[in-house]
């Protein structure tokens, strides 16, 4: 293949591919942070402690998780057909790609915002702040560094999963690789959306982990603490 | 004699008589794993209008639960809390969430914490901010009322850093200007100086005792240390074990006969110098301090008296002079000496015979 051949299918993975991720992480994120902060709260000692809810949430997220996505995507074929009227194509990959990150980021964002000091819960309870308050102005902000870590794997665990979505026909980086590249013997199609997967996931990461040091920065951590962690290394 | 010199006490001119916190026989027990710890057993506080009251015990003695119980962030598990006149055991409902009537009443106490609890992704002015957003103010009305509470504080010019930027005292100012932004009656203040050093803490706990001058602000404080008590308080209570054992203001407490808060305040060191003498305490404070006391015993008496250990201070705001002395002969040969200088108004202790001597907890 002659890369003005390649070209116009490389484009087009490309954008299937980000087009699937970006709708996905959106889901994943709308859906997924108020579950983890959900889990949080309704933990034993949590402000809405629930053991019962608890339970049921973390079995959900569970079972999810436990799933590999491929056989998510098959068994979730009809409730795909309900909400978008197809089984096959880029819409279609959306729903079983969020449904799968939904858990997966949940569990992230549970154990970023149980990394916030209790104590600041309690200053903001005496100021007579709701636990609507304590959520807006201390778990999200205060753990907000993590959290944009943990979109950062989610966005990088769904480039993943998207590489399956080509099996419902919805295109990507990784349905060419492997129409392409394995099926068709086009080493050079492979290696070069590897190439380019490799750059997309690097700067996702490099983003991402930018964003969160440059939040955390002007928190904790700015002067002595990479020194320490010197020493301690060296010790 | 002229031990302690006769200057008036200073006037606690913001204590009224009133009781701003008051809790009634107060229990929290917790229940873990089918054990249950008994954190306040019967506990009964008074809290004067525009005075600093310390509870001082060791730690598992109950003062954190205390004062968590006074703003309810615990609850505890039978008894009232008063503060202002109102009734928030009352307000509190019976679930655990704190329902509407009891949060507004929260904005009204102020609290500062041992770890300052101050928000990491927040400026200091937005840390300041933080109570008015939640009582509903002005974008305006905020940042005027927080920059004068870091002026307040001599924060002024740290209106932009964040708390990473600060020093531990430099935190807690914030954390102090953070709690007053609700214009509270009551600050509670939870070991606000422990996680200070020493010369910090005598700042931080200046501004406690300004604040309280200048706002008539009622503190109430947790503490382990006596030195707090000591610089700060016109009152004090003692905890152990979930109960108080001792209470009451600073001159009260050191004209209890006894009395284990007015030893630890102003401790006096020195040992009998042999088997027929006797050792006794000697308290001045306020008028008494001016009257020759020593001399005028040992004239009439004839006796000589060796000073074993002497101290003047200041506790809570009062001149006070302590002296251990030691007297010929056993106790029972001295009960008239004894009995003179009691008559001199003066308060004496003879260690060893407390239980000669009623002990009544002052209240």
């Amino acid at each position: 293949m002659t890369w003005s051949e390649m070209q116009p299918l490389l484009e087009q993975a490309c954008w299937d591919t980000l087009y699937m991720v970006g709708w996905s992480t959106l889901i994943a994120v709308v859906g997924g942070l108020p579950l983890g902060i959900l889990l949080v709260l309704t933990d034993r000692g949590g402000l809405l402690q629930n053991v019962v809810a608890n339970k049921v949430i973390g079995q959900i997220v569970n079972i999810a998780r436990s799933l590999p996505f491929i056989i998510l995507m098959v068994a979730l074929m009809t409730f795909t057909r309900w909400i978008t009227g197809t089984t096959i194509g880029r819409e279609a990959a959306i729903v079983p790609l969020a449904v799968g990150a939904i858990p997966f980021f949940a569990r992230l964002v549970e154990t970023a915002v149980r990394e916030v000091d209790h104590g600041l819960v309690e200053a903001v309870q005496a100021m007579g702040g709701n636990t609507w308050t304590v959520v807006r102005k201390v778990l999200v902000p205060e753990s907000l560094p993590s959290l944009i870590s943990s979109t950062t794997t989610t966005v990088v665990a769904l480039i993943g999963y998207s590489a399956m979505a080509g099996t419902v026909g919805a295109g990507g980086l990784g349905d060419i690789a492997i129409r392409y590249g394995y099926q068709r013997f086009e080493t050079q199609m492979m290696w070069i959306t590897v190439a380019i997967l490799a750059v997309v996931i690097s700067v996702i990461q490099f983003a991402g982990d930018y964003a969160a040091r440059s939040l955390h920065r002007r928190g904790a951590h700015s002067g002595p603490a990479p020194k320490l962690r010197l020493l301690k290394a060296a010790s | 004699m002229h031990l302690c010199p006769g200057t008036p006490t200073p006037a606690h001119s913001t204590v009224t008589e009133t009781h701003v916190i008051t809790t009634t026989d107060l229990t929290k027990v917790y229940r873990s794993r089918g054990r249950e710890v008994t954190a306040l057993d019967g506990v009964d506080l008074h809290v004067r209008e525009g005075e600093v009251y310390g509870v001082i015990g060791q730690s598992g003695a109950g003062k954190s639960s205390l004062i968590r119980c006074v703003n309810l962030l615990e609850r505890p598990t039978s008894g009232t809390v008063t503060v202002a006149g109102q009734d928030l055991t009352a307000l509190a409902g019976r679930g655990s969430r704190a329902g509407r009537e009891l949060r507004q009443a929260r904005s009204r106490i102020g609290m500062v914490f041992q770890h300052f609890n101050l928000l990491s992704s927040r400026t200091v002015q937005d840390n300041v901010e933080l109570p008015l957003e939640i009582l509903g103010k002005s974008g305006g009305e905020r940042s005027r009322k927080a920059l004068e509470l870091l002026d307040l504080v001599g924060l002024a010019d740290k209106a932009g850093a964040y708390p990473a930027q600060l020093s531990g005292g430099q935190k807690q100012r914030v954390g102090i200007a953070r709690a007053l932004a609700g214009d509270p009656k009551v600050l509670l203040s939870d070991e606000a100086t422990s996680a200070l050093d020493p010369e910090t803490t005598r700042s931080i706990l200046a501004l406690l005792r300004d604040l309280n001058r200048q706002l008539g602000l009622t503190v109430l404080l947790i503490t382990h240390e006596m030195d707090v008590v000591k610089s700060v308080c016109d009152s004090a209570a003692l905890m152990e074990n979930g109960r108080i054992v001792e209470s009451g203001t600073v001159s009260e407490l050191l004209a209890t006969p006894g009395s284990e808060l007015a030893a630890a305040l102003f401790p006096l060191d020195g040992e009998a110098s042999g088997e027929d003498r006797t050792v006794v305490d000697v308290t001045f404070q306020g008028e008494s301090a001016t009257q020759p006391v020593i001399s005028q015993l040992a004239r009439t008496y004839n006796i000589d008296i060796s000073i074993l250990g002497a101290a003047i201070d200041t506790v809570g705001g009062l001149q006070v002079g302590r002296m251990r002395i030691e007297l010929p002969g056993r106790y029972e040969d001295n009960v008239v000496p004894i009995g003179f200088l009691r008559e001199k108004g003066l308060q004496i202790d003879v260690p060893g015979h407390e239980s000669v001597l009623v002990k009544e907890g002052a209240q």
